[in-house]
């Protein structure tokens, strides 16, 4: 039984972004991930029923905006209500520092900001996922 | 949770997880598929299959919207490849179909072919079952961007939609074997592009030409799938190749075809693997392709002995 690890890279809001979002998504393929890419201006309930439908084991959320204070807890709690218990949740994009805990506290397991090699995006995938 | 109860009951969480649970082999698969398989058999499963670019995904979104025009559910199978290398893929088909996301009566798997070469993945044709046994009645599977000769659509859709965009080549293209042989439907795809006419007048005269399929001749209809041109058409010319597919017994035929192939290809798989079991079990294979790279032995021997042996 192989393991095969699905990741949901999403841009949540009206971020119009995407070159971060998709080198990570091209990373995590070049690590034998499959990556389902959301493309850009997803609601958060978009992006709960895209991780519900494809089963994901990761969704990625991906904002530069300034809005993730508000969207990331959203995501978590709609895919919560969905009844996925075990997804990890990561972020990534211009989140400040002093916003992390914060974050961490409403379910996003880690927050991967400017600078962060894909390596250890990857590294923390393979040792958190279930 | 007890994931066929749930599936028929209606949970899309169920569906989602069965499918996850068949495409990964896990312990519970084939139970699932064993509680599930009574309930498949209604709905119509349409292949859609083109070139790389030929605006599949588009044409699949816009499709299924008119489906759904008509009160009918619809689930889509969008497949790409896996990349031979990393064992990973880029999943990005749903993407075209953003606006599907939040319908209830529409549910979207996206699968990469995990080394499958026919254009399809191995669990396919289970995943359809799935999506059947869940009571949709459209199952609309997009296959990756294929050539000329991945076929395995045909082992797994009642109405195969070909898709092509003109300026791909010239009428030698065209008569080629391949993906052309397999359609029921044309659909010429950025119909607005130079070449149109062209590709529609190559396609009539190749069919001109072989005669075959007497009782149904494939009509080939254009559509702009990004402005959502033509898509009535389309489906109607589906819809009236399901009436004469049932008609004519093609349906009841094509799908013992596929029952068939299902079957076969399940056999194929648990014999060869029962084999290489017994073969690790009993430690002598390395021995074996030692002595046949050494040319002690022949292969074919070696083949002949192990099948008396296993097979006992």
């Amino acid at each position: 039984m192989e393991k095969h690890v699905r990741v949901l890279v999403a841009k949540p809001g009206l971020d119009g972004h995407d070159r971060g979002a998709k080198v990570v998504a091209r990373a995590l393929r070049d690590a034998g991930f499959e990556v389902i890419y959301t493309g850009l201006r997803q609601t958060p309930e978009q992006i709960a029923e895209a991780a519900l439908q494809e089963d994901v084991n990761v969704i990625a959320l991906s904002l530069l905006s300034g809005a993730h204070n508000h969207l990331f807890p959203r995501i978590v709690e709609l895919v919560h209500d969905k009844g996925m218990t075990d997804v990890l949740m990561i972020g990534g994009g211009v989140i400040p520092a002093s916003d992390i805990p914060a974050l961490k506290a409403a379910g996003i397991a880690e927050v991967f900001t400017p600078g962060t090699s894909t390596t250890s995006i990857i590294d923390y995938i393979n040792a958190h996922v279930q | 949770m007890n994931i066929p109860e749930e599936l028929l009951s209606g949970s899309r969480l169920a569906m989602s997880h069965a499918i996850t649970a068949v495409e990964n082999e896990y312990d519970n698969a084939v139970d699932i598929m064993q509680q599930l398989y009574a309930h498949t058999g209604h709905a119509h499963v349409i292949g859609i299959t083109g070139p790389p670019g030929s605006g599949k995904s588009t044409l699949v979104d816009k499709v299924a919207k008119e489906y759904r025009l008509q009160q009918k559910t619809v689930g889509i199978i969008a497949v790409d490849p896996t990349s031979p290398f990393s064992g990973g893929a880029i999943l990005g088909d749903r993407i075209r179909m953003n606006d599907l996301t939040l319908d209830e009566g529409v549910f979207i798997r996206s699968m990469g072919t995990r080394g499958s070469l026919g254009g399809l993945s191995r669990k396919t044709a289970e995943t359809i079952k799935i999506m059947d046994a869940a009571g949709i009645d459209v199952i609309l599977v997009e296959t990756v961007g294929v050539g000329q000769s991945e076929v395995d659509i045909v082992k797994t859709a009642d109405t195969i939609v070909v898709v092509l965009v003109p300026g791909l080549g010239d009428d030698i293209q065209a008569i080629k074997a391949g993906i052309l042989e397999i359609a029921d439907v044309f659909a010429i795809n950025k119909a607005d592009h130079d070449g149109a006419d062209r590709l529609n007048t190559e396609l009539e005269m190749m069919l001109e030409i072989n005669q075959e399929k007497t009782d149904w001749r494939p009509p080939v209809k254009r559509v702009i799938a990004n402005r959502g041109e033509g898509i009535k058409e389309l489906t109607e010319a589906i819809e009236q190749q399901m009436i004469q597919s049932k008609e004519s017994g093609n349906f009841v035929k094509r799908r013992k075809q596929r029952t068939k192939s299902e079957l076969l290809a399940m056999l194929d798989e648990q014999i060869g693997r029962f084999v290489r079991e017994k073969l690790s079990a009993e430690g002598k294979f390395d021995q074996l392709v030692a002595s046949v790279e050494n040319h002690e032995k022949n292969p074919y021997a070696v083949v002949k002995d192990i099948m008396t042996s296993v097979l006992r």
